[in-house]
């Protein structure tokens, strides 16, 4: 017990000592949830736009600067005719050129009809579609505005509820995406290279024929890294609710649990390559392309995994960090309890077992 | 206009021109901290040309950092020092064109073969291809590495690595050769190659700063300074060492001095 | 004295097989998961009815719902609590509930209301669920108007036409706007951390000591740490290019000629970041967390992910000095509006600029005596 003590110390005096590293695990997270908090929208606002006013009437400079008032649009070009729009939109100076035919007005007087032509970049597809639905909301408010006496007949109003999030913060959807990427790294990652360094550096021999146990030197790697990572979290969850504005509305309690068993499945992971691996660059490519790429793009935290192809679906099943994330969303977000998250929470635990199993296995072996 | 003259030669023969003085090395109260630790303390000795020094003293004993101070690897914290009439402070590049260096861990490239590696610093160093070319072949026979000439690094065993780093360092016949703990972990008979090749480099006029923890290697050198906790606690022949400690041997020394210094060996 | 030692980086890249099987796989594994798996088109939202009215109307919108592709009706559930615990479970997506008398209140009242109720966890498929719907809704509206108002040629009430074009992806191919940003990810990847580990490398082993202490000087050695990689990533851009086409059939519309003309820029850029990190770096691991903490904030910022339009002012501004934000923009004109390297001089002007700050910075922080 007194070597594994020492070991510990000896564990926790390399982690603490390296302070670069440190302060990239700690800085990296708060840095990340700021981001995502302050600077990362998919909402459209100041989108700029092109205007082609063939009419140049009242009608036409109403709307323009309905268009240009609205906090979703600037109106940043005037181009004579939409034969110009192409070159804006190489140019990257709009999103959008909105064409009013000419003679707008007299048109709406005389026929009770007028055309207008929106014309936008699809090269981002979502941005474009939702700046050109905007632009005809606004036009069509408009219209609504001129039958101020008469109100068009069988109108149906919907009304829209947003559950969970009613003020639309994304926060929501990345504060469980940035823990996930933090917890992957520093406990796969990470531990998985201070294992191999010793392969390295030979001193995994030496303590291989010392009275230290090999699981011994094992936990102890393990456990600082385990520490940092909790602390992580806590800082995280922290960061969420007081500066983002996260509410806390699961319990913590099954928050913290399920966190724990993330750790120690991904930890598994880490044991497992590093018994696979001899050198640190090697178990540093893994980790990054082989362990935390497939678990950020199917986690369902970056992009949505009901849109992926059927045999990218399949690969997301086995994939641990797509369950942790669910249940991240579904204790921390919506506020659900254990009667709801067990069946992934059963299948997460069972991942753990399998993948320490077969590291331990693993580790006699390459012995 | 003999200032430009030495100049140009200095700068555009560098390895063929001979310094001629009578100390290659001068150091004066050099020291090197780290933080609150003080690596090497207020350390002044001097080197002769032509001779081959050897730098004592016990693991931690701070000979590594003087070793790299001298030739630019790490700026003293204060003290002076000349290498071959250069200041280590302002004239570290004139310095580096000028030695040859072999480091603790051979710093051979382990994954390009014997022949490349030589080629790479032999180029580094100025030298023709021509010249290359000969040297090469020369180094080979000489060292029966012949076979050897185009297998990677880290197949060869550790004696012959060690040997052949060297050989690299002394490539471009530097006069003044830095040797960082050069016979580590390998047999007494492959020390004993190394040492023969040590004097027959010292016989064409180099001078070799030795620095190493075996304390019987002391006796193959000229002159010898022991340092203990950063500081030199002894310097002189080796003979002159052991009339002083009464002592057999060089290790007798060593212990002699750490006991009445009062300092803990780690 | 370059020569030799580009001699020494070149066999020692060829000799690594990992350093080959990274550059040639990445660019393949993330060229195709990453664009197969984005897709941020908002189709198959799944749908829970309540439908309290079963009339005409009623059933017009629902089965107008189903037919756009959008939505799929996957729950009828029995009452609104069933329906909750859909959504709760994330069964559902979205709740529409049709109150009783819809019909009725509809044709007698003028007026009817449908409540949409949407998991607003993923605000962005919240937000595109509710304008789906409300785009069909007016659709619908308005054919139930025709039913009732013969419209005559004239129309009795102001109407704007709209019409909407979308240029250079009309297909709305989510593959195509993705994989040109891919390209510029996979660039500062492979030039930032692949060059900044290989010089850390060199630092753990002690092969840069030995360099240090030779007249090797610091604008050398880095010289020949870049030109290889600068190789490399080009060679991964061509492979990358090709991936595209054969697996997504997308051909750039522009230039390919600017394409690698930016290219060669933007990676002097990204091994001069890489490069400068090696320099803060002491090993390995500090090299890797420190590149993917860069790459990462390089990368969310960049636009790649979201709009830079909808970032506050303080984000747009680090947007201008973000190579790959640039970059990124670049790649994604040139291949998918054609954009010409006239259109886009301003960007040019400024990788250049990176290019020379990166590596000037580098060089000066390049030690070759610890002080």
């Amino acid at each position: 017990m007194k070597v594994f003590l020492a070991f510990l110390k000896k564990e926790f005096r390399h982690v603490l000592r390296d302070r670069r590293s440190l302060a990239v695990l700690i800085g990296m997270p708060i840095v990340m949830l700021l981001m995502y908090g302050f600077a990362l929208s998919t909402e459209v606002k100041n989108s700029r736009i092109a205007i082609v006013d063939l009419s140049k009437d009242e009608v036409t400079r109403t709307l323009i600067q309905r268009l240009d008032a609205s906090r979703y649009f600037t109106v940043t070009e005037y181009l004579d005719n939409p034969e110009g729009a192409d070159l804006l939109f190489r140019q990257g100076k709009a999103r959008a050129v909105v064409v009013f035919q000419e003679g707008f007005q007299k048109s709406l007087l005389h026929t009770n009809t007028a055309s207008v032509q929106i014309i936008a970049d699809a090269s981002d597809t979502n941005t474009g579609n939702t700046v050109a639905f905007y632009i005809s909301s606004i036009i069509r408010a408009y219209q609504d505005e001129l039958l101020t006496h008469q109100k068009l007949p069988y109108r149906i109003q919907m009304e829209a509820q947003l559950a969970y999030n009613p003020q639309l913060k994304s926060a929501f959807n990345f504060v469980p995406g940035v823990m996930v990427l933090i917890l992957i790294l520093l406990c796969s990652m990470l531990t998985a290279v201070a294992i191999v360094r010793e392969k390295e550096t030979g001193t995994m021999e030496l303590i291989l024929v010392s009275p230290v146990r090999p699981w011994m030197m094992i936990v102890a790697k393990a456990i600082p890294f385990l520490l940092v990572g909790l602390i992580n979290v806590a800082m995280i969850l922290l960061i969420s609710y007081t500066v983002l504005g996260l509410p806390m509305r699961g319990n913590l309690l099954l928050l913290v649990a399920e966190c724990g068993l993330f750790v120690l499945l991904a930890l598994s992971l880490g044991l497992l390559i590093s018994t696979r691996t001899d050198s640190q660059q090697t178990a540093l490519f893994i980790s990054l392309v082989g362990l935390m790429l497939p678990s950020l793009v199917f986690s369902g935290f970056m992009f949505p995994l009901e849109n992926m192809p059927l045999p990218l679906q399949y690969i997301s099943k086995i994939v641990p960090t797509r369950y942790f994330f669910n249940i991240l969303k579904s204790v921390m977000i919506k506020g659900l309890g254990f009667s709801q998250v067990w069946k992934d929470t059963l299948v997460m635990a069972g991942m753990t077992v399998f993948l320490l199993g077969m590291a331990v296995r693993s580790f006699k072996m390459r012995l | 206009m003999p200032q430009i003259l030495k100049t140009f030669s200095l700068n555009y023969c560098a390895h063929k021109t001979k310094i001629q003085m009578s100390n290659i090395i001068e150091a004066t109260q050099l020291t090197r901290v780290f933080g609150k630790f003080t690596a090497v303390d207020h350390i002044s000795f001097s080197v002769k040309t032509g001779e081959i020094f050897g730098f004592l003293g016990a693991n931690g004993a701070g000979k590594s950092t003087a070793m790299k101070m001298l030739s630019g690897l790490l700026l003293p914290s204060s003290g002076k020092a000349q290498v071959l009439g250069f200041d280590v402070y302002t004239q570290s590049e004139e310095i580096k064109k000028r030695i040859g260096y072999m480091s603790q861990r051979f710093s051979l490239y382990e994954d390009l073969t014997v022949e490349e590696n030589i080629h790479l610093f032999g180029s580094i160093y100025g030298l023709s291809k021509a010249i290359l070319k000969e040297k090469t072949d020369a180094l080979l026979v000489q060292l029966e590495f012949v076979d050897q000439r185009k297998t990677l690094v880290s197949n060869l065993p550790l004696g012959w690595k060690q040997k052949l780093s060297f050989s690299v360092a002394m490539l471009h016949e530097p006069q003044l050769v830095f040797l960082d703990e050069p016979t580590g972990g390998v047999d007494p008979i492959t020390r004993r190659q190394f040492w023969e090749m040590i004097y027959a480099a010292s016989a064409k006029g180099a001078t070799l700063f030795v620095t190493t923890h075996y304390m019987d290697e002391a006796e193959y050198c000229d002159r010898v300074s022991i340092m203990v906790d950063g500081r030199i606690a002894a310097l002189d022949t080796p003979k002159a060492l052991k009339t002083q400690f009464e002592a057999d041997d060089m290790n007798e020394v060593f212990l002699k001095l750490a006991a009445t210094s009062n300092l803990k060996i780690i | 004295m370059l020569k030799a030692l580009l001699n020494k980086e070149f066999r020692q890249i060829f000799r690594n097989p990992s350093i080959i099987r990274l550059m040639l796989a990445a660019p393949i594994m993330q060229l195709i998961l990453i664009p197969l798996a984005a897709d941020f088109e908002v189709k198959n939202i799944q749908l829970a009815v309540l439908d309290w009215d079963h009339s005409t109307y009623s059933q017009k919108i629902i089965s107008r719902l189903g037919a756009s592709g959008y939505f799929q009706l996957v729950e009828t559930p029995k009452d609104a609590a069933t329906a909750q615990e859909a959504l709760d479970n994330n069964r559902v997506d979205m709740i529409l509930e049709i109150p009783q008398r819809f019909e009725r209140d509809l044709v007698r009242e003028d007026e009817a209301k449908v409540y949409f109720k949407a998991d607003a966890v993923d605000v962005m498929k919240a937000g595109l669920a509710i304008n789906y719907s409300g785009q069909i809704i007016q659709q619908v509206n308005q054919e139930i108007r025709e039913d009732f108002v013969q419209l005559p040629r004239f129309n009795p009430v102001p109407m704007l036409n709209i019409s909407t074009q979308y240029w250079y992806n009309p297909g709305f191919n989510y593959r195509h706007y993705m994989a040109p940003g891919i390209l510029a990810l996979l660039l500062i990847m492979v030039g930032s951390m692949m060059c900044a580990l290989n010089i850390v490398r060199e630092k753990e082993i002690g092969t840069m000591e030995q360099m240090n202490v030779t007249p090797v000087k610091s604008y050398q050695f880095l010289l020949a740490k870049l030109i290889p990689f600068w190789l490399l990533g080009l060679v991964s851009l061509t492979i990358g290019l090709i991936v595209c086409f054969l697996a997504f059939g997308l051909v750039a519309a522009g230039s390919y000629v600017t394409i690698y003309l930016f290219a060669m820029v933007y990676l002097i850029a990204a091994l001069g970041i890489g490069q400068l990190l090696a320099t803060f770096s002491d090993t390995q691991q500090q090299a890797t967390l420190f590149s993917f903490f860069f790459m990462m904030m390089f990368v969310l910022l960049s636009g790649l992910y979201t709009p830079i339009e909808s970032m506050p002012l303080w984000a747009k501004s680090i947007a201008w000095a973000n190579p790959v934000s640039h970059f990124v923009d670049v790649m994604r004109s040139v291949m998918l509006k054609g954009s010409t390297l006239y259109d886009l001089k301003y960007r040019m002007f400024w990788l250049i600029g990176f290019a020379i700050l990166f590596n000037v910075l580098a060089m000066l922080n390049y030690r070759k005596r610890v002080g």
